[in-house]
């Protein structure tokens, strides 16, 4: 099977990448170690392909209608142009379809950024639902589009120096918003826990302005990192910490699921009626060695699994994501079984770091 | 993927990828090979074998594990083992930086000879050079 590419697969071979099958897509595992590029994007700024998520316009009238039964989130939120929201696209039992980010321009344009392995499952669903509710409705499938995040303490300031024109239009932006630059869509949001942007541009546009971002010290940061920076920013990713046979109270984002309005969406009658027994929490090696998905979490109320685990470059030791039963505390001790040991982890709060800081 | 040339011809191979250094006193060392390193990317923690143990040739014995991934390492022969690299618990980066002086533990073979039915660095540059295809 050939692999799919984005609009800088040369570009990451020109700089040295190791390039991996990621789900179907050739792309930059690291550009030589996945340590220094978490340490680069935590203490300067990093640049990541994201060119593999898909954007999916949705245009017409009545669209914020539809999102409003689409999605767990409420797009109600969104009032001013440029506002983003993340949510769930559930099933109607509650499972989880996708997690995205809805961005909302007028009220005949939202724009939709989902998973790449997931994307065609998406705008399918999407198509069915809005072929029932709302026929008059665009659903575009962005495939024109290319995708780079800059990520860092200093990813604005070197923003800046890239992209002169868009200081005075994006300066101001604040987490969770966008706005539009000639031919960008550039947003304050990221999947690191550091201040940042992500910049959806033409594709054809993307290798200049990649190399571009290169020549003010940007360096490229590859999928490893992601997941690394990712895992300590405490954000699910889908696939390991949810997916269709989980809800999303049980994957932590309870944050992000609407129940309080009156406002009826796919998958809310699931969501009340189902029993809560279990919930995602972060854990902490108390040992040496490294926590790994799908090790087995022992618990005095029961067993749990972690759902993300690797190593901290930030803190140094083991952290993990795990969903175990509701009722272990904050605090806690528990067992993981990594290969033919029991080693001893503490239950803690996440995010692990933000900002560059442990919070743990 | 860069390749992994310049082995060092002194040492002996496994196709799971350690490397064996016969010692003027009649025990081996064992590390892992560039090739190894390479795939695995940064190292964050080793777990070596006691002192003491009993291997047997192929057994499971330590375990490497990188930001991206465990990795078993396997006893080369038969034998026990005479010592372990301690070093490697606070700086398994030396791994990375330098893998063959980087090594993991000391075994006494229970039969010398076996070391010398161990792949030589040409049949493991074949191995390597296959694996990549």
């Amino acid at each position: 099977m050939t692999l799919e590419q984005t609009p800088l697969n040369a570009a990451h071979r020109a700089m040295g990448a190791k390039m991996v099958d990621f789900g179907g897509w050739d792309m930059p595992l690291h550009y030589g170690s996945q340590l220094d590029e978490h340490h680069q994007v935590r203490r300067d700024a990093g640049m990541f392909d994201v060119s593999h998520m898909r954007v999916v316009d949705m245009r017409g009238e009545g669209v914020r209608d539809f999102l409003r039964y689409l999605l767990a989130n409420n797009v109600d939120k969104l009032q001013s142009s440029g506002k983003a929201l993340y949510s769930c696209l559930l099933r109607p039992d509650g499972g989880v379809i996708d997690d995205l980010i809805v961005y909302f321009m007028d009220e005949m344009w939202f724009r939709i950024v989902v998973n790449a392995g997931t994307a065609d499952k998406d705008i399918a669903w999407m198509i069915e639902q809005a072929t029932i509710r709302a026929p008059q409705l665009q659903i575009t499938s962005r495939n024109d589009l290319a995708m780079i995040a800059v990520q860092g303490p200093n990813a604005a300031a070197k923003l800046w120096q890239a992209l002169p024109e868009a200081q005075k239009l994006a300066e101001g932006l604040k987490p969770f918003n966008a706005v539009e630059c000639n031919s960008m869509f550039i947003a304050r949001t990221g999947y690191t826990g550091e201040d940042g942007f992500e910049i959806i541009l033409p594709a054809k546009a993307a290798p200049s302005f990649w190399q571009t971002l290169h020549n003010v010290g940007v360096k490229p940061i590859g999928l490893g990192a992601r997941d690394t920076l990712r895992l300590e920013a405490g954000m699910n990713l889908y696939g390991h910490d949810m997916d269709e046979t989980i809800n999303p109270l049980e994957a932590g984002l309870a944050w992000t699921v609407d129940l309080v309005s009156e406002r009826d969406f796919i998958g809310k009658a699931a969501l009340v009626t189902k029993p809560k027994t279990r919930k995602l929490i972060g854990l902490v090696l108390q040992d040496r060695g490294v926590l790994r998905d799908h090790q087995v979490v022992h618990s005095s109320h029961g067993d749990g699994e972690i759902t993300s685990g690797s190593f901290s470059p930030t803190l140094n030791q083991s952290i993990a994501l795990a969903r175990i039963p509701s009722a272990v505390q904050i605090g806690d001790i528990v067992q993981v079984a990594i290969r033919d040991k029991m080693l001893a982890a503490k239950v803690v709060k996440y995010p692990f770091v933000r900002n560059g800081k442990g919070l743990i | 993927m860069s390749n992994s040339n310049n082995l060092p011809g002194n040492l002996k191979y496994t196709a799971s990828h350690e490397w064996v250094k016969k010692e003027t006193d009649g025990t081996i060392t064992i590390g892992i090979t560039q090739h190894a390193q390479e795939l695995l990317g940064d190292m964050v923690f080793v777990e070596n074998p006691a002192v003491g143990r009993q291997l047997k040739a192929k057994e499971e014995c330590a375990v490497v594990e990188s930001v991206k991934a465990a990795a078993d390492i396997y006893a080369p022969v038969t034998g026990v083992v005479v010592g372990v690299n301690s070093e490697l618990g606070d700086a398994p980066e030396k791994i990375n930086a330098d893998p063959y002086s980087a090594w993991m533990f000391k075994m006494k073979p229970d039969n010398a000879a076996d070391v010398d039915t161990l792949m030589d660095a040409a049949a493991y540059q074949a191995l390597v050079d296959s694996e990549a295809h």
